[in-house]
């Protein structure tokens, strides 16, 4: 199976600080690429980089073979990448089905005339996808709390919210930014499961996490990231057992301690 | 009662009953006059919520929209003998070209860049009006020829009450189409975070310009009807003073609140004219009571009244 998402020499500096330098890697359909790595090593970054947030200073960025460098996360989203926030980016005021219906946007009809109109289509579309919204609170746990404004819903409840917003655009590529941070047990078992269950509808998921347990039980590969560059990638157990890993994570708590070698 | 009141046709009806049972009572023409510029004025507020309610982007300059849809019903009609009922539109197209031009550049600012580049903008079409006195009539003003309905001159303030409470129930009626379709969402969305209504393919560029432009024309709407009503505009129409009392009307009424807007506007239209009463301290009075609503009903009128009764509810 041929790359979903390539990423090559990508890199950017903040004031003379390479936060990202050089990171290549490729990410394929329906397959969970995870990157790891301390505190500050670049993934959220990393992240910004690829979906448009910031502009990278070198390198390039493939979605489907094609080139998508230096283009705006709008543009991306037509294109199938959609991603979540480390920091929860949720629509505070709307309620929770219309933060996941304001997913759908790239599917929706844009004319503003029609939509003044209020004409039977609009009406038509908005059912429809409120409809496909409701089967997204549904999937994630949260439709009886489908009209609840968001910003009464619970920390846990809004990192779903935002896995199922992201999922509403029907994305190709999907950049999971920490999405267990902040999770309870129950509900970060709820969010691995949602992954592979997502990774298996055929999408490709880039995965950032911190829950050593959770990543090396998923991923199908993993990336390790420090100061900003790759240290290595491989499957879970080769990286589990790596000493760079190792010295790498010491104090941060040691990730094969308590991996699974899945 | 809150469910009640987010039914779309509920909601329009008991507009509809605020315009229609005070019109059947109310004793003179002073009266029918004060409820032709509340709903004017109110027109004027709902499109100025979609923008600074709803989409969170400040404009300090709208009533310089309110200028362009008064003298486009002044000018048009006296120098270019444009029937009124087609310099209306003429003035609605006027700002709405006017808002696209200057939205863009100006859009792509934010907080109080945009509230001083929009206040510069008010400003600008106030002082062009005051100083082109050969097309305008400066400082002083013009008349404004009366609208004409089969061969009917409408005059009367009861006339405009009908016909200002008619647009004011139209123009609630669309406002509440953009917000419940994906526009609406992608406007409310990017006041909360821009870069994930980005992420999830909103050309926030875009709607901002949208959402200017067709607040530009409400405002416009209501100047024309304004200066029909008064037969008489000045560039105070379009001054600093106006913008700042329509961007009180959204936030007295509750940003994001479409009936908000109709009771901001109600409020400060109806009280100064009940205060006279207290004669030398009627803009004191006034003062003390917007601040004490934005002391203790915070999210406005309308916001705080509904969450209270939901909590009662419950
Ligand atoms: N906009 C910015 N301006 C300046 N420095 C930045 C900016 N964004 C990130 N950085 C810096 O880049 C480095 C990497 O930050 P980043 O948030 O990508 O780390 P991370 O791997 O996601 O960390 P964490 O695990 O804590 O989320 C940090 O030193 C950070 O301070
Ligand atoms: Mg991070």
């Amino acid at each position: 199976m041929s790359a979903l998402l390539e990423v090559s020499g990508i890199g950017i500096a903040f004031g003379g600080v390479r936060a990202v330098d050089d990171v290549t890697f490729s990410a394929r359909a329906g397959e969970i690429f995870s990157i790891i790595g301390p505190n500050g090593a670049g993934k959220t970054t990393l992240f910004n980089l690829i979906s448009g947030v910031y502009r990278a200073d070198r390198g390039s960025v493939k979605l489907a073979g094609a080139e998508v460098g230096g283009m705006a996360p709008e543009q991306l989203a037509a294109r199938g990448l959609s991603r979540s926030f480390q920091n929860l980016q949720i629509f505070f005021r709307m309620s929770a089905v219309e933060n996941v219906m304001l997913g759908r946007h790239i599917h929706e009809d844009k004319s503003a005339w029609r939509h003044l109109l209020g004409l039977p289509s609009t009406a038509r579309q908005n059912r429809d996808t409120r409809a496909r919204a409701m089967a997204l609170l549904e999937r994630v746990g949260l439709a009886a709390l489908a009209d609840r404004q968001a910003g009464s819903l619970s920390y846990g409840m809004l990192k779903r919210l935002e896995i199922a917003r992201a999922l509403a655009a029907e994305p190709r590529i999907l950049l999971l930014d920490e999405p267990a941070a902040g999770c309870n047990p129950t509900e970060t078992a709820e969010i691995d499961r949602l992954i592979v269950e997502i990774a298996k509808s055929g999408i490709g998921i880039v995965l950032v996490e911190h829950d050593m347990k959770l990543v090396m039980s998923i991923s199908d590969r993993v990336l390790v990231l420090t100061y900003g560059r790759v240290l290595m990638e491989g499957v879970p157990g080769d990286v589990a057992r790596d000493p760079r890993v190792i010295e790498a994570y010491l104090g941060a708590g040691l990730p094969g301690s308590e991996g699974s070698h899945a | 009662m809150a469910r009640f009141l987010a039914n779309r046709w509920i909601s329009l009806a008991l507009v509809a009953a605020l315009i229609v049972l005070p019109g059947l009572i109310l004793p003179s023409s002073y009266y029918f006059r004060v409820g032709a510029l509340v709903f004017i004025s109110a027109l004027a507020v709902i499109g100025l919520n979609l923008l600074l309610g709803f989409a969170g982007q400040v404009s300090l300059g709208h009533a310089g929209f309110v200028g362009i849809g008064a003298y486009a019903v002044a000018i048009l009609p006296a120098r270019f003998d444009v029937p009124v009922l087609l310099a209306v539109p003429a003035g609605m197209v006027l700002s709405a070209l006017v808002a696209f031009v200057i939205g863009r550049p100006i859009l792509r600012l934010k907080g109080h860049f945009l509230a001083v580049a929009t206040l510069g903008f008010g400003v600008l079409v106030a002082m062009v009006l005051a100083n082109e006195v050969g097309w305008t009539g400066g400082p002083d003003g013009m008349s404004v020829k009366r609208l004409e309905i089969f061969g009917e001159r409408i005059r009367q303030p009861r006339d405009w009450y009908w016909i200002s409470g008619t647009l004011l129930l139209i123009g609630m009626a669309i406002a509440q189409n953009l917000l419940a379709s994906p526009t609406g969402r992608a406007l409310r969305a990017l006041h909360d975070s821009e870069i994930a209504a980005r992420v999830a393919g909103v050309d926030v560029a875009r709607i901002k310009v949208t959402v200017f432009v067709i607040s530009a024309v409400y405002a416009s709407v209501a100047g024309s009807c304004l200066a029909l009503l008064n037969g008489h505009v000045t560039p105070d129409a379009a001054g600093f003073l106006q913008s700042v009392e329509m961007v009180t009307m959204v936030v007295l009424g509750g940003m994001g609140s479409l009936f908000g807007s109709i009771i901001g506007a109600a409020f400060l239209v109806i009280l100064p004219q009940a205060l006279t009463l207290f004669h030398e301290y009627e803009h004191l009075m006034l003062g003390i009571l917007i601040i004490l609503i934005m002391i203790f009903l915070r999210d406005g009128i309308v916001p705080t009244l509904h969450r209270l009764l939901m909590e009662r509810r419950s």
